[in-house]
């Protein structure tokens, strides 16, 4: 009997159970780590119960299945990438409130486990980098650049369904990492020894191991997807030099993504080996090494921070000329910084361990090369003043983010500067005054990106704009939020506290941890402003509509397009004759032609590849975190007989009759035409429906 | 309550813009950290952090400064100028590259040379012998080995005051790291490695010790007391220890690998009501026992009985105390401690 139990269930028991421990023992500390515990078990299960209740009820598993999980629409996947990322932002939030809320009580106790905080840290940093941030830019590029340099589609749609499918493999894995617990306490970089079988030997580790390998996997072969399409499928006349300054910061996240992520594949594949064959790559003896994983892990580790930041400079960089009604100041000298940061970002991995011992010479030298990267990015910060500097600035809610971002940032640069000085990065490293530096980067740099991002493209993706108001309280709440939660942490870690404390014994801390919590709060009324907003804007989406596809007087391709675009983005691929590309049509009066001919077009036909691979994924992991061998050979059978079956496949097309195409670009010019243009004034009124009075007259109040 | 009332006395004082430089630059006495520096090491770390923040703020102080300038003069319909084409200034260019550049070179300059000034491997240059120290990290306590004496402690580091400290330091389990906050560096603390660390206290006093890197569950209370004391106090306590102390010996080595506590292994000693930053004194205890840990070697449990507690009398006997440390090199240990034993190589 038990053998056959073994083998079905490997190692996975009760005690895998999350409120387990609580049942065995129940003391009053365990109750409420259980109840905690419990609770996120419960929101996991009812969630994924009450979707597929809603789906049923609703009837739509066919309109699911066929226009959404099977479609391989670069815009319909970007949007899948970002819905999981909002999903997984929303419970990596709400860890961060936990732990939070722990410190904000934790002088000489609180009321988290030791194990439990260990779990809130690792999967909160793991979920916020590798499948909220992550798959946040990767839809924000898969749904514009194709747009934005007049493509149809990625050069590889069904490779694209199978990067979203190994994100959301490795999402589910950290999902469901919450019903059968526990999961890895080795903080996101999983440094060893410590997450060597020897000393970490439950599942927890494998559950993180095999989360991070699909997640830096999707981002391989997104990041070659990305580059392939940006050099290959640029509209006619669009050259290097005219593309908007987004899509080299995509092209440069591309190429960061092709060298960054495989030093990770490889260093938790290395881990993988020595858990499961017993090799002795990392480990305390035999000749293991674990200062070989630190190396590998931030070889990809530094550029992956690049990769989160640039995508959001693209993004501000939009945002900022937009909302100024202006060309971008020093376009030229922004793509050489873009370059110069991406080609550096490679050199400096060494500044996340001055401490390990290495002579001072080789210390000074790396610590020298990362302030170098600060001077092409304070640059861009200049260029973005520059930039609204002799401009009409409109404060949207994405212009809200951006200069946020920019006063923010610098503060966060300067306390990189700080920490690239080895001399003094003795002192603070490890400290909480890292944890303040990184998220001063990430949450102006990359998160209020991606907000930013989203309020200014949602009105394409889905063809209505974005409350305003509760957009900017949102916003406002963010900014405050951000720094009343995190200055605090500059000075807790002067004082010398340590990152991932669940306790401190030293009063002094105290009032520090409290505003933090504070600052915590009003996050969690960011998030919730952001609910509403999207409420109340989906509920008022006829008021809001923008058909017509240009609500904010935008500069390149995505805006000439209607909003939503249809499936093939363009009827046909537009020709380009300059940086700005629509925006010079716009001043010359050549926006909305009629072709003379309208062509058959040929889009990617649907294939469930990217499903396929999202359940053999998460199966695979699955089993081998809990040694369900069956499980993982099944999984690995069934990719392999549908990689080979898709090689069969003949009918991997569309096409789409050029009948079809003039009919519903007919309808949409005859939609412009009936629409009455509007100054930049009514930009957030109801009256705009999409189309803007000529640039210049429109500007000019 | 006191420590609450106290960090925030800062706050009221300097009238500095940014609030958090004005709660960090304040030096009220029971604040923790470096910016109330009991030593060389943490005093020229914090004069170099205010360095790099007022250099550095020359090019961030323009950003926050002319950014809401600038929202307001160009507001939509703030009728200032509009040039919507203009993209381009080869004077602003330059500026904007140029004053940074000069700024990282500033930066770089004094970084060189303050990286190698405050080199952790660098010995610290004093008349006095450096005291040896050799720091072994477990799971999660610290041993504090003083070779030159033959005792160990554990819960105080007891160090005496003006006088070099030389650290070497290893872990007998995973990855740490050492860090005394009011006297300078952290290291980490790796096994099979040997890492290095100098410092130095200029005032007596009791200041926090840690571990900065997470460990697992008993992180939190990897904490220790270093005691800095006069000479005299310094040998009262190692003659303390001589004789009081407890035997190191191979039940209680197995003790200390198991995942513990300095108050649970107190308990294990039988020590009742320990307090944090209590002393336990060991003596005698195996005779290079920090390369045996280090090296994964055999420890010489026979050196416990063979050899008397140690036959040097206590410390400061002007004899030229042994700089060039232990552990003839054994067969099976790997470059990285040869690396280390010439000296001038480290841990990488
Ligand atoms: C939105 C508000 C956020 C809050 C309140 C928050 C809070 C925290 C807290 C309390 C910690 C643990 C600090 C410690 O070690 O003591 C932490 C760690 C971390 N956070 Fe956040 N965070 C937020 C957003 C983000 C974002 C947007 C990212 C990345 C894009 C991020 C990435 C990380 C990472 C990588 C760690 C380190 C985890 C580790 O120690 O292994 N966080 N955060
Ligand atoms: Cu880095
Ligand atoms: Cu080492």
């Amino acid at each position: 009997m038990s053998d056959i139990w073994n083998f079905v269930f490997g190692r996975l028991g009760w005690d895998a159970l999350p409120f387990w421990e609580a049942v065995r023992d129940p003391t009053t500390f365990n109750i409420i780590n259980g109840i905690i515990a419990g609770g996120a078990a419960g929101m996991v299960v009812l969630g994924v119960l009450g979707a597929v209740i809603l789906v049923t009820w609703l009837g739509k598993w066919k309109y699911l299945w066929s226009e959404w999980l099977t479609s391989p629409d670069h815009k319909k996947i970007g949007i899948m990438f970002i819905v999981i990322a909002m999903v997984m932002l929303s419970r990596a939030i709400i860890e961060a409130a936990f732990m939070r809320a722990q410190q904000a009580v934790g002088l000489d106790g609180g009321f988290l486990s030791p194990e439990h905080f260990g779990e809130f840290f690792t999967t909160h940093g793991t979920i916020m980098i590798f499948f909220m941030a992550m798959p946040f830019l990767t839809g924000i590029i898969n749904y514009v650049m194709p747009l934005q340099i007049g493509a149809r589609d990625l050069s590889f749609p069904v490779m694209n369904q199978i990067s979203l499918g190994l994100t959301a493999a490795g999402a589910a894995i950290v999902m469901i990492s919450l019903v059968l617990a526990p999961f890895s306490t080795g903080g996101w970089s999983g440094y060893p020894p410590y997450t060597e079988l020897s000393y970490s030997p439950d599942a927890g580790v494998d559950y993180w191991i095999w989360a991070v390998t699909l997640s830096t996997l999707s981002s391989t072969l997104t990041g070659i997807n990305f580059a392939v399409t940006i050099y290959k499928k640029r509209a006619p006349g669009m050259k290097l030099f005219r593309m908007p300054l987004f899509t080299w910061t995509a092209l440069s996240t591309a190429i960061l993504m092709i060298f960054g992520m495989p030093p990770l594949t490889v260093a938790t594949a290395l881990l993988a080996l020595d858990r499961y064959l017993d090799f002795h790559m990392f480990t305390s003896d035999l000749g293991g090494n674990m200062m070989n994983y630190i190396n590998l892990f931030w070889a990809f580790g530094h550029p992956e921070v690049y990769i989160l930041i640039l995508t959001p400079f693209g993004i501000y960089s939009e945002v900022f000329s937009t909302f100024s009604g202006k060309r971008l100041y020093g376009y030229t000298l922004l793509v050489i910084a873009t370059i110069c940061i991406a080609f550096l970002s490679f050199t400096v991995w060494l500044h996340h361990f001055f401490t390990m011992g290495q002579s001072a010479a080789i210390n000074a030298v790396f610590g020298i090369a990362t302030m170098l990267i600060g001077i092409p990015t304070g640059v861009k910060v200049y260029d973005w003043m520059l930039t609204m500097y002799r401009g009409r600035v409109r404060l949207s809610a994405p212009m809200i983010y951006a200069v946020g971002f920019i006063m923010l940032f610098v503060i966060g640069g300067l306390t990189g500067i700080i920490l690239a000085t080895p001399s003094v990065d003795y002192q603070v490293h490890n400290s909480l005054f890292l944890i303040a530096h990184f998220h001063n980067m990430l949450i102006p740099g990359t998160l209020f990106g991606m907000l930013a991002a989203t309020n200014f493209w949602f009105p394409k993706a889905f063809g209505f704009r974005l409350e305003k108001r509760w957009g900017r309280r949102a916003a406002y709440c963010w900014v405050i939020g951000f720094m009343l939660a995190f200055f605090p942490l500059y000075a807790l870690g002067v004082l010398g506290m340590p990152r991932r404390s669940l306790t401190f014994f030293e009063p002094a801390y105290l009032p520090w941890t409290i505003a933090a919590g504070c600052g915590a709060i009003v996050i969690l009324f960011a998030m919730l402003f952001l609910l509403i907003q999207l409420w109340v804007s989906v509920r008022d989406r006829h008021h809001n509509n923008v058909f017509v596809g240009d609500p904010w007087d935008g500069r390149s391709l995505e805006w000439a397009t209607s909003s939503p675009p249809p499936e093939y983005n363009f009827p046909v691929i537009p020709e380009v004759f300059s940086r700005d590309a629509f925006m010079a049509e716009k001043e010359q009066g050549k926006a909305y032609q009629i072709p003379d001919e309208f062509p058959d077009i040929e889009m990617p036909a649907n294939s469930a590849m990217g499903v396929i691979i999202a359940v053999t994924g998460t199966a695979m992991a699955f089993g081998l975190t809990w040694y369900m061998w069956w499980l993982v050979i099944l999984a690995a059978m069934v990719t392999l007989v549908a990689i080979i079956a898709r090689g069969y496949v003949r009918k991997t097309t569309r096409t789409i009759p050029c009948d079809e195409v003039r009919r519903t670009h007919l309808a949409w010019i005859e939609c412009v035409r009936r629409t009455t243009p509007v100054d930049r004034s009514k930009e957030q009124t109801r009256e705009n429906r999409g189309l803007p009075v000529p640039p210049v007259e429109g500007a000019v109040q | 309550m006191k420590g609450i009332i106290d960090s925030f006395v800062p706050l009221g004082r300097g009238g500095t813009i940014l609030f958090v430089m004005a709660l960090l630059s304040g030096c009220s006495h029971s604040l923790p950290g470096f910016m109330n520096p009991q030593g060389p090491i943490a005093e020229a770390q914090k004069h170099h952090f205010w360095f790099v923040v007022f250099v550095t703020l020359i090019v961030v102080l323009p950003v926050i400064i002319q950014t809401p300038i600038i929202l307001w003069r160009y507001r939509y319909r703030g009728n200032a100028v509009y040039r919507p084409h203009w993209a381009m200034s080869r004077w602003l260019d330059i500026a904007m590259w140029g004053v940074p550049f000069v700024v990282v070179i500033v930066l770089a300059v004094v970084l060189w040379r303050e990286t190698h000034q405050l080199d952790p491997y660098r010995p610290l240059d004093s008349d006095k012998q450096p005291l040896q120290v050799q720091v072994v990290g477990f799971d999660w306590k610290w041993l504090f080995i003083y070779p030159e004496q033959g005792i160990a402690s554990m819960g105080q580091l007891v160090l005496p005051v003006d006088r070099p400290i030389a650290f070497q330091l290893t872990s007998a389990t995973v990855l740490q790291s050492f860090f005394i906050p009011a006297l300078g560096s952290q290291i980490d603390v790796m096994n099979r490695m040997v890492t290095k660390l100098h410092l130095q206290a200029d005032n007596t006093g009791r200041f926090q010790g840690k571990n900065m890197q997470y460990n697992g569950s008993g992180f939190h209370r990897q904490r220790f007391m270093t005691q800095v004391v006069d000479d005299a106090q310094f040998d009262d306590f190692v003659a303390h220890a001589r004789r009081d102390g407890y035997r190191l010996d191979r039940q209680r080595f197995n003790q200390l690998n198991e995942k513990s506590d300095a108050t649970d292994f107190a308990g294990m000693l039988g020590i009742e009501n320990y307090q944090h930053g209590d002393l336990m004194a060991f003596s005698p205890i195996p005779s290079r026992l920090f390369d045996a840990i280090a090296h994964h070697a055999p420890i010489d449990w026979t050196s416990l009985t063979t050899s008397p507690p140690q036959n040097r009398k206590i410390m400061d006997e002007r004899m030229p105390p042994s700089n060039a440390t232990p552990a003839p090199p054994d067969a099976e240990e790997n470059t990285h401690d040869e690396a280390d034993d010439n000296g001038g190589e480290k841990a990488t």
